[in-house]
């Protein structure tokens, strides 16, 4: 049986629904594989989504039009808005999910998605025809042809599960890992790495000594994910925090030569930012104790997720060393932590599309270009989903850059430098930082996604009806004037300088805030709280966001200096070292060749001078 | 216009009085308008042409950068500039190529000997502390949730950017006075009495500057002639033939001999062809080159390596001489380019300060961050990138992330 699809998905992770979901709304004919669609929209690890730079993320899928923003809406306990107490640019807003309503959300989500089939199988290897992607072929013989693949696979590739001295190949804890891929993958060349990660036991929430630990409530009201949801309706709860203890620390010192990471048994590298705890003792062993949240993993569900202990340590010292800590003295545990090894690609291999240059018609998101997270994996699913339509549609690509947005950040991160531990977003990350923010995402990038075709319309009312109220409240802001004089009437204190100043002007001081306009000029009332909000913000950094724009413009000017099928080795000047790391990377910009380790100012210039003097020769000719 | 008073037509030589805003005339100097886009960049083009004295530039310098929103051209700059426009003109690109990486080449050695010279290690070393302080600022923001990163990480942060900003002021405080542009290089010629000195002093600058005769003790006091050798500002001194004397007037000669010898960056000492010992004069801080005189009197030839062998009067000699000179001045000013480099980096260094200055005036966390974004780019274009994987892997280092 052959069956015909413009794309194909492989994979039902976070990275999977994105992409099948962005593709269908490309209208392109989009098939789901994966195992079992039961398992579609499973959390594997923290029942959480979003966080510091994870949060913008999530805001970006949503701007697009993506699933994950609505879904969580629909399915989290705990909402919470990081580093409320700090700037705008940096909140990040997070939530707890119920791990059964998420999975929920999403599979109705994707049930009632136009254009996208779930096909439930194995995918053993893909068909290729002149050197590009033409379908997949399943483990039970059935052929599916497509125009575009997206692999998001995870770590299903060569997955090895270590718990204490035993190890064995698996996907997640009770899967099986994909093997006839990774060897599909091995055989056409891709450089292939290996990373770690590892997650904590389960605990059985009802044994819990609930009086001895901390509670943290979520914010009240609740903030949504997507500009769509109007409030949450999900019923809230609170996280426990507890510490690990002196004793706690000893069962870890003794038997830390059991855990696979310090006997040897493991070689490739986990994330610094989530450590096990027994390298949290190893290294940072002089700290009395270290926080343990305990996370509700769903509303009708005891089990409950121990933040911070995540461990390999066999299962016998894991329940020891959950013993001595407050309230888990009699917890139970439902099931031992581990840590498990798999297989990525190296993203080098990938253009910003997320296409490979390797072959194309081909597409990689999620774990398997070496990130973690649903967040990050989301946000690359939806990307691949994007551009795989655009290449079965005949051509295109939508990319985003390091200003557009974090999923631009990550992307350039990726496909220039590559990684050396499981890639997870951070703020920092972002050069534009104070432009780049969450709560602007859709006024960024909407706008993007309505031209590409990927925002349906409810969405696309909603946000041409945002962004007209969001100009009218910015002209009129800045359309009213004061004197310092007529200012000082109204209690505000500037300086005497006779300089006529905007409302706009006004909010940049620190201590000049909405309702003192709303006290000099009635009329503003007019304008809803939440349009007030995003003026606001814009007035308040309104300086930086001048400068970065200027920033942004330089940046821009090195990413429009295309470079195309150079022979590096026909560049006169450069030297060995510079060369051999242009053919390596082979940078598909200047910017991008900017960016790559050890190249030099002078060879940007040489660069530049024979970009001219090739397109001088070729309009000469 | 601030500098020439007006703008010339375009395209014409203009003689014009350059002047520093309100105060006094730097240079007469002629000026050059190129309106875009008729420039070899496509943008609009002022060119000066002023009189190559280094202090004639580096007042240029100085007044331009007065002028809001101009800065030094960063390496390869216009080039660049021209070709974003289509305008880069290059009859022979491969010759423009092997230009700019000659160029780049010295800029890099040039860079290097900055590094131990202008700046010290301290550009690199000041980039670790903009780190050090991105890293505490940056691990407030994005790991706030985690609950083992401490809550209050800004003082700690504070009191780097602090310590940060005040020393870049003061090495910019320092490099401000630029004394060595001011002054030159000073070279003394020393020697015993008779030995030949101003006999040097005159051949190498050319005219009767020292009075000249056969007996010794001719000079008394310290002549001065200041010359320009390959564009660097010399100061030749000649002193006083150093030997033990009852004449007063002498020894206050032999006296200031010293001195000003002590005070010079290098001492040419003059002696008898047969003569290798070097003076016993511990307050010396230059260095001392030994010049055998008079080679034309006693037939001695050139040994390689150790002295140079001359004669002042015949010319033997002297141009190896006279190139070795220019060698040490070019050194010593750290090579051609150094007066623009210098003002670049000064320029950096400034905008790093003000940068710090800011950082600290701030409270929000993201500003601060904002500002130390810039002053370690500032730095960063002085010495090598900077990028968030430097901070993250101090954050990582120095704190337990990680529920």
């Amino acid at each position: 049986m052959s069956t015909g699809f413009d794309v194909i998905v492989i994979g039902g992770g976070h990275a999977g629904c994105e992409a099948a979901a962005a593709a269908a709304r490309m209208d392109a004919r989009t098939a789901l594989l994966t195992h079992r669609f039961a398992t579609v929209g499973a959390m594997s690890c923290n029942p959480a989504i979003g966080g510091l730079g994870k949060g913008h993320l999530v805001r970006e899928v949503d701007a697009l039009d993506g699933l994950m923003a609505r879904v969580i809406d629909r399915s989290g306990i705990q909402f919470r808005m990081l580093n409320r107490r700090k700037g705008p640019a940096v909140r990040g807003p997070r939530a707890q999910a119920d791990r059964g309503l998420y999975a929920a959300a999403m599979q109705a989500e994707l049930r009632a998605t136009a254009n996208l089939t779930v096909i439930e199988g194995e995918a053993d290897n893909l068909s290729m025809a002149e050197g590009r992607v033409v379908g997949v072929r399943l483990t039970d013989g059935r052929e599916l042809a497509a125009g575009a693949v997206v692999v998001t696979t995870g770590t299903f590739l060569r997955g090895l599960i270590h718990l204490g001295e035993r190890s064995w190949p698996a996907g997640r804890i009770d899967e099986a890992p994909s093997l006839g891929l990774s060897v599909a993958f091995e055989r056409l060349g891709f450089a292939l790495g290996r990373l770690k990660t590892g997650t904590p036991a389960r605990l059985d929430g009802r044994t819990i000594d609930w009086g001895a630990v901390e509670m943290q409530p979520g914010d009240d009201p609740p903030e949504p994910f997507s500009t769509l949801t109007e409030r949450i309706t999900v019923p809230q709860v609170s996280c426990g925090i507890t510490r690990t203890t002196a004793a706690t620390h000893a069962v870890i010192r003794a038997n830390v030569h059991r855990s696979p990471m310090y006997s040897g048994q493991i070689h490739s590298r986990g994330p610094r930012y989530c450590p096990s705890i027994e390298d949290k003792i190893v290294r940072f062993g002089d700290r009395d104790g270290h926080h343990v949240f305990l996370e509700p993993e769903g509303l009708d569900d005891p089990t409950i997720y121990p933040n911070g202990i995540s461990t390999s340590l066999p299962e016998e010292v894991q329940a020891a060393l959950i013993a001595t800590i407050p309230g888990l003295e009699r917890a139970r545990m439902l099931r031992p932590g581990y840590a498990i090894e798999y297989d990525h690609v190296d993203p080098r291999e990938l253009d910003p599309t997320l296409e490979t240059r390797r072959l194309k018609g081909l597409f990689l998101a999620g774990q398997i270009n070496g990130t973690t997270g649903y967040e990050e994996a989301a946000g690359q699913g939806l990307m691949a989903g994007l551009n795989a339509a655009l290449r079965a549609g005949g051509g295109g690509a939508f990319v985003l850059d390091r200003a557009d947005g974090y999923i631009g950040v990550m992307m350039d991160d990726l496909v220039t430098r590559g990684v050396s531990e499981p890639y997870r977003m951070f703020t920092s990350r972002a050069e534009y930082r104070l432009t780049l923010r969450a709560d602007n995402a859709d006024q960024r990038l909407t706008g993007r996604g309505l031209a590409l075709g990927c925002v349906g319309e409810a969405r696309t009312a909603q946000h041409h009806a945002k962004m007209a109220a969001l100009a009218n409240a910015k002209a009129l802001t800045q359309a009213l004037t004061l004197t310092p004089s007529e200012a000082r009437k109204h209690g505000l204190t500037l300086n005497l300088d006779g300089q006529r100043r905007s409302a706009f002007a006004l909010l940049a001081y620190p201590d000049i805030g909405w309702g003192d306009l709303l006290r000099i000029w009635p009329e503003l009332a007019d304008i809803e709280p939440g349009i007030a909000t995003h003026v606001e913000i814009d007035a308040k950094y309104d300086v930086y966001l001048q400068r970065q724009r200027a920033d942004v413009e330089a940046f821009r000017r090195d990413e429009a200096l295309v470079l195309n099928n150079i022979d590096y080795a026909a560049v006169p000047g450069l030297s060995n070292e510079v060369r051999q790391r242009l053919e390596t990377h082979q940078p598909r910009t200047l910017g991008q060749a900017a960016r790559l380790d050890g190249i030099t100012p002078a060879a940007l210039g040489i660069l530049v001078a024979y970009l001219r003097r090739t397109a001088r020769q070729v309009a000469a000719s | 216009m601030a500098l020439a008073g007006q703008l010339p037509p375009p395209r014409t030589a203009h003689l014009a009085a350059l002047r520093d805003g309100e105060s006094a005339i730097i240079d007469q100097g002629l000026v050059l308008w190129f309106p875009a886009p008729g420039s070899a960049t496509g943008e609009d083009v002022a060119e000066f042409h002023v009189h190559g004295g280094r202090a004639v530039v580096a007042a240029m310098f100085a007044a331009l950068l007065r002028v809001e929103g101009l800065r030094p051209a960063e390496p390869g700059e216009f080039t660049r500039r021209a070709f974003e426009n289509g305008k880069l003109d290059l009859t022979e690109a491969e010759g423009i190529d092997d230009l700019i990486h000659a160029d780049t080449d010295r800029q890099r050695r040039q860079a290097l000997r900055h590094l131990q010279g202008l700046l010290g290690h301290r550009a690199e070393d000041w980039r670790r502390q903009v780190i050090e302080a991105a890293a505490l600022v940056e691990a407030g923001i994005d790991f706030s949730d985690e609950g083992d990163v401490p809550d209050d990480l800004a003082a700690p942060a504070r009191a780097r950017i602090e310590a940060l900003r005040d020393d870049i002021a003061a090495a910019l405080a320092a490099s401000a006075r630029s004394e060595r542009l001011r002054d030159g290089l000073t070279v003394a010629i020393a020697g015993p009495p008779n030995a030949g000195k101003s006999t040097l002093l005159n051949a190498l600058a050319r005219r009767e500057a020292a009075i000249v005769s056969p007996y010794a003790g001719t000079t008394r006091d310290v002549i001065e002639v200041q010359f320009d050798l390959d564009g660097y500002p010399v100061t030749l001194l000649d002193t006083a033939g150093m030997r033990e004397t009852a004449d007063p007037v002498e020894q206050e000669g032999v006296r200031r001999a010293r001195a000003r010898a002590a005070e010079a960056d290098l001492v040419l000492w003059v002696c008898e062809p047969q003569d290798r010992t070097l003076p016993q004069e511990p307050d010396w801080q230059a260095s001392v080159w030994v010049i055998r005189n008079k080679i034309d009197l006693d037939g001695t030839t050139l040994e390689k390596g150790e002295a140079f062998a001359i004669s002042a009067a015949r010319g033997d000699g002297m141009t190896d001489l006279l190139a070795a000179v220019a060698r040490f001045a070019s050194d010593y000013f750290g090579g051609d380019n150094a007066l623009i480099s210098r003002t670049r980096h000064r320029v950096l260094l400034e905008e790093a300060g003000t940068a710090l200055g800011q950082a600290l005036a701030e409270l929000e966390p993201e500003l601060v961050a904002e500002h130390l974004r810039v002053a370690a780019q500032c730095l960063g274009r002085i010495t090598a990138r900077i990028d968030v994987e430097d901070v993250l892997d101090v954050i990582f280092r120095d704190f337990c992330i990680g529920k």
